[in-house]
């Protein structure tokens, strides 16, 4: 964060303009007013500089993932364009095993966005940092004319700690492992589509946003067998058992009659044409787990604040390698395949 | 969920299913030998391979999946002249979603999209009027195309616009009618169908009685069906039972939505707006006559084939289509979707050759998505 030694001033204006870009003191009055001031990074300088005991332990790995965050709109029943920017990339370490320590935060800001939007993006960022327990400790803002973005794009870098001994890979599950995910699916994307507007929905669906990895470090703690985890996000949960089908090579069967389901998510796919299989989550993982670990790990899930709805969907099989296959409530099956093309652009 | 769960209840369905199986043995039909039934429109297409009933049935009875997909039977021609229009200055093109990746002969509308055409996704036709009311200074035009389920709202909307005097909006009218494509399978002296099951939502429309030539005529029973599961089941057993008893009639299994005479505030708004074609062309069947809809000269103004020269039959009709491509036999139901040679390699939902590919009703689609042959592979 480039920052002077002069107290931060506070943004007087009502909206962003280019002077907030121009690397003057309208742009350090942002930062520092928006922004530093509320995630209070441990030093100014340009570069975090960073320490943690448990990077030190031998056969810990660092793990380092990226993501970016185009929300539309950025505000939504249940959260915003920070607390998915927060959550996705905190859950991204997660699954693989580790625990979050530090992000980065990049804003890309459309010129005329009120600052009061953005003062609540980075509230939001800051709540949702405090209960996964990570710090946002870098950052960086550019503004663009105009026409030439869209509200606020904010991309989120994060680095995490996977302790010894863990290794969560996809390609590790076995037929006859148990597929179990965290609660219900769908509600984010259902809930970003009613919040759009042109369809004239009104539901009191809440997008799922929320950090996983105290739930993860719960569930590898009663279950340290767990295979694999995917957050389904984009594409949801068909699109990550199909990865993990693939990377594997095992075949995927999940219960139709076992998917937990909104009644109102389904109402507003059954009104669509859209399917839950597909929409996305920003806080639903499914984890694969031996069976006989299978029932540790569903009561330690369900003992987490994210994991009150943990539920086992279905499992791993031999047959029907490298696809997923549904059985329906009727017993008839069917593939689920990957997502084509998209069901709905810009969801996270 | 209420007025959903009650037409999925896996019990009811055995039931119903185990009598399917009774009344197709008793008709004598087999695997070898199997009846023959049609789906028309591709919601059902849909629902059949989205629950897996073709699993469930009698390997005695086949599955026909009929031309029921509006955005599958649109020639390529039509969406050339639509990418041509969206590409001039000052045009806005406005559709509904699944037009958009439909393959024209340069590109689809995505692509023109992409290229810098404006091209935006709708839900209604009436969203693009209110676009065209928040641009004044540009010619909205919306892309309507569909059965008679969209046709309604497509008229409707042009009243609208004649009642506000909205001089920079029109409608690219590609809309289509099911009686007469059905008329035309069975003429076709290849067609093997014993009988169909009706469209739904269209019929809540047009009502029961525009299928009466096809018991009257053709001696095929019909049974107008809704979109649920065992709404599907219940309707395919009922023209079981009447090719079983040698009857051929017009029923209506969807009656909880499907008046008898239709919906006449609909039908008097289409009758207004529109009139027919002397002949449309469709993706895989060709002419067929009296199956297309136009505007009447009366609403002129909102017509875009009149606004931009680009009227019916004026360009080279009939454009080839891409090599390999057999949508046509599919629709016809001489082949099974996985039996055109490009299905799977040079044709799938991500790189559409046929339209049969493009819309999520489109049989090439169903199968693919929902596995059709690879899922008898698989379990």
């Amino acid at each position: 964060m480039n920052a002077g030694l002069r107290p931060a001033r506070r943004v007087v204006s009502d909206r962003v303009t280019l002077a907030h870009g121009g690397g003057g003191k309208a742009m350090r009055d942002l930062i520092e007013d928006v922004f530093t001031s509320v995630f209070a990074p441990p030093g100014m300088e340009d570069q975090a500089r960073l320490m943690h005991p448990s990077v030190l332990e031998p056969g810990a790995q660092l793990a380092f993932t990226t993501d970016s965050f185009v929300v539309s709109p950025m505000e939504f029943p249940g959260g915003d364009i920070g607390t998915i920017a927060v959550c996705g990339t905190v859950n991204d370490l997660a699954v693989g095993g580790a625990r979050p320590l530090w992000l980065s935060a990049a804003f890309i800001i459309e010129e005329g966005v009120p600052i009061t939007t953005l003062r609540r993006i980075a509230a939001s960022m800051q709540r949702a940092a405090e209960a996964a327990g990570v710090r946002i400790v870098t950052g960086d803002t550019k503004v663009v004319g105009k026409g030439s973005g869209d509200g606020v794009f904010v991309t989120t870098s994060g680095v995490g700690v996977i302790p010894p001994g863990r290794t969560l890979i996809a390609s590790s599950v076995q037929p006859g492992d148990v597929a179990i995910v965290n609660g219900v699916l769908g509600d984010h994307g259902a809930a970003i589509l009613a919040a759009r507007g042109d369809m004239a929905l009104t539901t009191d669906i809440q997008s799922d946003c929320q950090p996983l990895n105290h739930l993860m470090e719960a569930v590898l703690a009663a279950a340290p067998a767990v295979r694999c985890a995917r957050d389904a996000t984009r594409g949801g949960l068909a699109s990550a058992l199909n990865e993990i089908a693939d990377a594997a090579g095992v075949g995927i069967e999940i219960m139709e009659a076992d998917l937990p389901l909104r009644a109102e998510v389904k109402g507003v796919c059954e009104i669509l044409g859209l399917d839950p299989l597909y929409l996305a989550n920003e806080g639903t993982l499914v984890l694969f787990t031996p069976p006989e670990q299978a029932e540790a790990a569903l009561v330690a899930m369900r003992a987490t604040k994210a994991g009150r709805g943990a539920c086992i969907i279905g499992r791993a099989t031999t047959a029907h390698p490298r696809t997923v296959v549904m059985k329906t409530v009727f017993g008839g099956g069917r593939i689920v395949d990957m997502l084509v093309g998209e069901q709905l652009p810009r969801i996270c | 969920m209420k007025y959903a769960d009650e037409f999925r209840d896996p019990v009811a369905a055995r039931g119903v299913l185990a009598a399917i199986a009774r009344v197709t043995d008793e008709i004598g039909a087999t695997k070898d030998k199997p009846v023959h039934i049609m789906e028309i429109c591709g919601g059902h297409t849909h629902a059949i391979f989205r629950y897996g009933l073709d699993k469930l049935t009698p390997p005695g009875l086949e599955f026909i999946h009929g031309p029921g997909c509006p955005v599958c039977v649109l020639p390529m021609s039509r969406i050339d002249e639509c990418v041509e229009i969206a590409e001039r200055p000052g045009v806005i093109m406005t559709t509904f979603g699944d037009a958009m990746r439909v393959p024209g002969r340069r590109k689809s509308l995505i692509q023109a999209k992409a290229d810098g055409a404006d091209v935006r996704m709708v839900y209604s036709p009436l969203d693009a009027l209110e676009l065209a009311r928040r641009h004044p200074d540009r010619e909205v035009v919306f892309f309507g195309l569909g059965f008679e389920t969209t046709t309604p709202s497509t008229a409707l909307t042009i009243l609208q616009a004649a009642a506000d005097n909205q001089t920079n909006f029109s409608i690219f009218c590609n809309h289509i009618t099911v009686p007469p494509p059905i008329k035309a399978l069975l003429d076709d002296p290849h067609m093997v169908l014993d009988g169909f099951v009706g469209p739904g939502h269209v019929s809540m429309v047009i009502g029961i009685h525009p299928y009466d030539f096809i018991a009257r005529d053709y001696g095929k029973p019909i049974v107008v069906a809704g979109f649920e599961p065992l709404d599907l089941l219940q309707s395919v057993l009922m023209v079981l039972e009447q090719i079983r008893d040698g009857r051929a009639e017009v029923q209506n299994q969807y009656a909880r939505v499907v008046p008898d005479d239709g919906n006449p505030v609909s039908i008097a708004a289409c009758a207004e707006v529109y009139e027919p074609r002397p002949s449309f062309e469709w993706r895989g069947l060709g002419e067929i006559d009296a199956s297309g809809l136009r505007i009447r000269p009366k609403y002129a103004a909102f017509d875009a084939e009149v606004k931009f020269g680009i009227g019916y039959g004026k360009g080279p009709r009939a454009v080839a289509e891409p090599e390999g491509c057999r949508c046509g036999d599919v629709m016809t139901g001489r082949i099974k979707p996985h039996a055109c040679p490009q299905f799977g390699k040079g044709c799938t939902p991500e790189m559409p050759l046929g339209a049969l590919m493009v819309s999520s009703e489109g049989a090439c689609a169903a199968y693919y998505q929902y596995g059709g042959l690879r899922l008898e592979e698989a379990v």
